[in-house]
């Protein structure tokens, strides 16, 4: 073979292993830390490598995955939701009345409810997005107000009680499991996460958004008004906090005020584990999904070792840090392999 | 003479692309003041971060005080004795006049502020000064006059050998300056060494004793003020003459109106502004950074307030509100800030083009991506852009590259008139070559381009008209076969007062 021949193979086997590379680090790093996570856990913890026990894992993140699915859009843009919790122990409740409502027959009553937990929802999330737009309020001030209304209003609403009695079809369809593998709530988060794909990765709208959390300043001198797509990402986590809440009631069988305590803490450590960066612009919905299965993983493994609920946030908070800290290294290190 | 306090010897930085100094060689004498002069992007800034030790230098030995001197941190320049005012102020606004003067060296007692001497040592220093405010007032209730004058007086705190100031008038009235000059005048009687940077011809006598001219990063020469007159002194800031005149095409007819704007006025203090560019023509924009090119440009755009004036685009009149509205209406902007304001630095080449009119390549709100691929391609190529794909991220690409996405993102729009602040800054020659014939070849179809450029040769080898801006207005128009630098440059410094 010619030395000009080698050459170029060698050259084409570079830049195939950059492309590999690059495809590796950019968009599989966190989904191979949850493969090697669960490896781990399989043959280190008993009876980890059950079908009953992903089962839990599957129902345990459906919560959280919805969540942070809409929490994806607003860290997007460069903002941050932290009223998801509460907006959701709101939904909870408003949901859980409209269900015992006993002159509904439940054909209606369960439709009926999802659509007031968006609503309701939705509604929080154009007030975020509203003020933080109208008055340049940061987000996570407005958020937080927010945060402290919905959890008053949940209280306000429901009387300070919870509410059970829910339709038994609802009770039992959170209980079902499809194919005897797919869990009815599991169903729904992955439906969430699939048209956030869908959102964020096809239309002009998803452009919008990584381009405002890029650029803002930009977008606004190619001619755009930034503004009402960032209230859009606001309703979505709104949207995506009345969905959770159905899933919620699917799963518990009750409306609480007091639910969702500390979710969005939850939420927004799923998004950040799954690569996407708090400025904005940077990152996948996709890696939410991982980054929620992530955290849910390593809760039932460590459990499964006997670790006791109050180590267990030690690790978690551990790998969140690190998670961040192993993104600024990926991208310090594709940026060499994109200039190569 | 007394040896120099500072000295320079073939001092020379490069940024990605640009050469912003070359070989520098230059002395400083103890306890003089000395000016600094030269156009926008001659190599002032680079030189007072050098030595205020923001940058280091590529080459070249610096000496300070009889001692190598080379900061790796502006900690460093000021432990040194060196002491530099940008123009940017860095004061720490909530806090008091005291706490500011003192801050590097607050008087403790086993570590709490003795806040009695704080405001005891800072009265004298204010006194010493002639600074008439009181040590404990909060900064941020302060003018930005004053403000500039207690970073001065931080000079005395830390018994600076050598002060450097950067354009320290360009925002006060006649009265702030004269007490400005009363301050440097008392500074430099206590010995202090003054580096002046000014774009004012008429006040650098106030405290220099000589001046050094710097252009396109070289030194050009440094003289004594004593007897030296301003048309000396703009003679020497003129630049190298116009080198390619080849980028003129005088074969493209001016046919018609693309932009005129009539009683442009951003707020009630400025001044109207009125002109108008033509299909197919390129009219420069001259004057010093802080003139009004850029805020004109901006406020046409609707990126910034105007209250008052009147825009038509190729005869008809608009409305112009926001970018959206310009954008719409058939204008584009390409800002100064190319990275800050232009581009998506971390989304792909392809991306940043199409951002400009997404419905062009959707249906549905519905990304075509093939649609897409054969726009970003067609005008990569038309361009000449050059990058192994068009799902490059534009933070790679070189300044002249990324200019050019810039003009194809506004070219995929359709923009009928180009406003382009500065679009060569940054860029190097070749490139800039080639984005002066992008501009002719827009301009051929039918465009109007409005350039805003501070190379003045670059201006003149490539329009058919200069605007001569001053003080937020027009100052002159010079039309092709009229060009002379010595002429516009006066134009544009006279208000200032040569």
């Amino acid at each position: 073979m010619s030395e000009a021949a080698e050459g170029a193979r060698g050259r084409r086997a570079a830049a195939l292993w950059n492309d590999i590379l690059r495809f590796g680090l950019r968009e599989a790093g966190v989904a191979v830390a949850l493969v090697l996570i669960v490896i781990f856990f399989s043959l280190t913890a008993p009876y980890f490598a059950t079908p009953e026990n992903f089962l839990k894992i599957f129902v345990q993140i459906g919560i959280n995955t919805v969540l942070a699915s809409g929490m994806t859009f607003v860290i997007l843009t460069g903002g941050i939701d932290l009223s998801v919790g509460s907006v959701l122990a709101l939904c909870t409740v408003v949901g859980a009345l409209i269900m015992t409502n006993a002159s509904l027959p439940f054909a209606v009553s369960i439709p009926l409810a999802l659509l007031g937990c968006m609503g309701v929802g939705g509604l929080c999330g154009f007030v975020n997005g509203f003020v933080v737009e109208q008055w340049k309020v940061p987000s996570f001030i407005v958020t937080l107000g927010m945060l402290n209304v919905a959890s008053g209003a949940a209280r306000v609403v429901s009387n300070n009680a919870t509410i059970t009695g829910l339709p038994q079809p609802f009770i039992d369809f959170g209980n079902l499991i499809v194919f005897g593998v797919f869990p009815s709530i599991f169903l729904i988060a992955v439906g969430v996460i699939l048209i956030g794909w869908f959102v964020l990765g096809f239309t002009v709208f998803g452009r919008f958004i990584y381009a405002i959390g890029t650029n803002e300043e930009a977008v606004r001198l190619s001619g755009h008004n930034p503004r009402t797509y960032k209230i859009a990402a606001f309703v979505i986590s709104g949207l995506t906090a009345g969905v959770a809440a159905m899933v919620y009631l699917l799963r518990l069988n009750v409306g609480s005020p007091i639910a969702g305590v500390g979710y969005e803490l939850n939420a927004i450590a799923a998004v950040i584990i799954g690569g996407t960066s708090l400025a904005g612009g940077k990152g996948s919905i996709i890696g939410t999904l991982v980054g929620a299965c992530i955290i849910q993983v390593l809760s039932t493994g460590l459990q499964l070792f006997g670790v006791g609920d109050n180590v267990k946030p030690i690790v978690i908070g551990t790998v969140i840090v690190l998670a961040v800290v192993l993104d600024a290294y990926r991208d310090r290190y594709l940026r060499v392999v994109d200039s190569r | 003479m007394s040896p120099p306090i500072l000295t320079l010897t073939g001092v020379g930085k490069r940024f990605p692309g640009v050469v912003a100094l070359r070989g520098v060689t230059l002395e400083v004498a103890r306890g003089e003041g000395h000016v600094l002069l030269g156009e926008n992007g001659a190599g002032k800034s680079t030189l007072i971060n050098l030595l205020g030790g923001v940058y280091a230098a590529d080459e070249g030995e610096i000496t300070f005080d009889g001692k190598p001197y080379r900061p790796r941190t502006p900690t460093d320049a000021f432990r040194a004795g060196i002491r530099v005012v940008h123009q940017e102020l860095s004061m720490l606004m909530q806090m008091t006049v005291a706490e500011n003067l003192m801050f590097e060296r607050l008087p403790q007692r086993r570590g709490i502020v003795d806040y009695r001497e704080t405001n005891r040592r800072a009265a004298e220093l204010l006194d010493e000064v002639g600074l008439d405010v009181r040590p404990t007032t909060q900064v941020a209730r302060l003018g930005v006059a004053q403000m500039q004058l207690i970073e001065i007086a931080k000079t005395l705190v830390f018994e600076s050998k050598l002060l450097i100031l950067d354009e320290p008038t360009a925002t006060l009235t006649a009265k702030e300056v004269d007490r400005l000059f009363d301050i440097l005048r008392r500074l430099k009687a206590r010995g202090v060494t003054i580096v002046y940077i000014s774009h004012r011809l008429q006040e650098i006598g106030e405290v220099g004793d000589r001046v050094t001219v710097l252009r396109d990063g070289q030194l050009v020469a440094t003289r004594s003020l004593t007897g030296l007159t301003i048309p000396e002194i703009v003679q020497m800031m003129v630049g190298r003459s116009v080198t390619d005149e080849r980028a003129f095409r005088a074969d493209v007819a001016v046919s018609g109106e693309a932009l005129r704007v009539v009683g442009l006025r951003r707020d009630a203090k400025s001044p109207e502004v009125s002109f108008s560019v033509g299909k197919g023509e390129i009219v420069g924009v001259a004057g010093l950074v802080g003139s009004g090119r850029t805020e004109t440009a901006r406020a046409i755009f609707g990126a910034d307030r105007k209250i008052a004036g009147e825009i038509l685009v190729e005869g008809k009149r608009v409305t112009i509100e926001s970018p959206r509205d310009a954008v719409r209406s058939g204008l584009c902007l390409m800002t100064e800030d190319r990275k800050g304001q232009g581009l998506l630095l971390g989304m792909s080449c392809a991306e940043n083009i199409t951002i400009t009119d997404l419905a062009k390549i959707s249906r549905h709100g519905l990304i075509e991506r093939d649609e897409e691929r054969d726009a970003a391609t067609r005008l990569v190529a038309d361009l000449r852009i050059k990058t192994p794909s068009i799902d490059q991220t534009v933070r790679n690409f070189s300044g002249g590259n990324q200019q050019k996405v810039v003009i194809a993102k506004w070219l995929f729009r359709g923009s009928k008139v180009l406003l382009c602040d500065e679009p060569t800054r940054g860029i190097d020659v070749g490139a800039r070559a080639e984005i002066y014939e992008l501009l002719w070849t827009l301009a051929a179809e039918g465009r109007g381009v409005l350039f805003i450029s501070s190379d003045l040769p670059e201006l003149i080898a490539i329009c058919h008209r200069i605007l001569v801006f001053a003080k937020g207005r027009i100052v002159g128009e010079v039309g092709r076969g009229e060009f002379d630098q010595h002429r516009i440059l006066s134009m544009a410094y006279e208000e200032y007062g040569t």
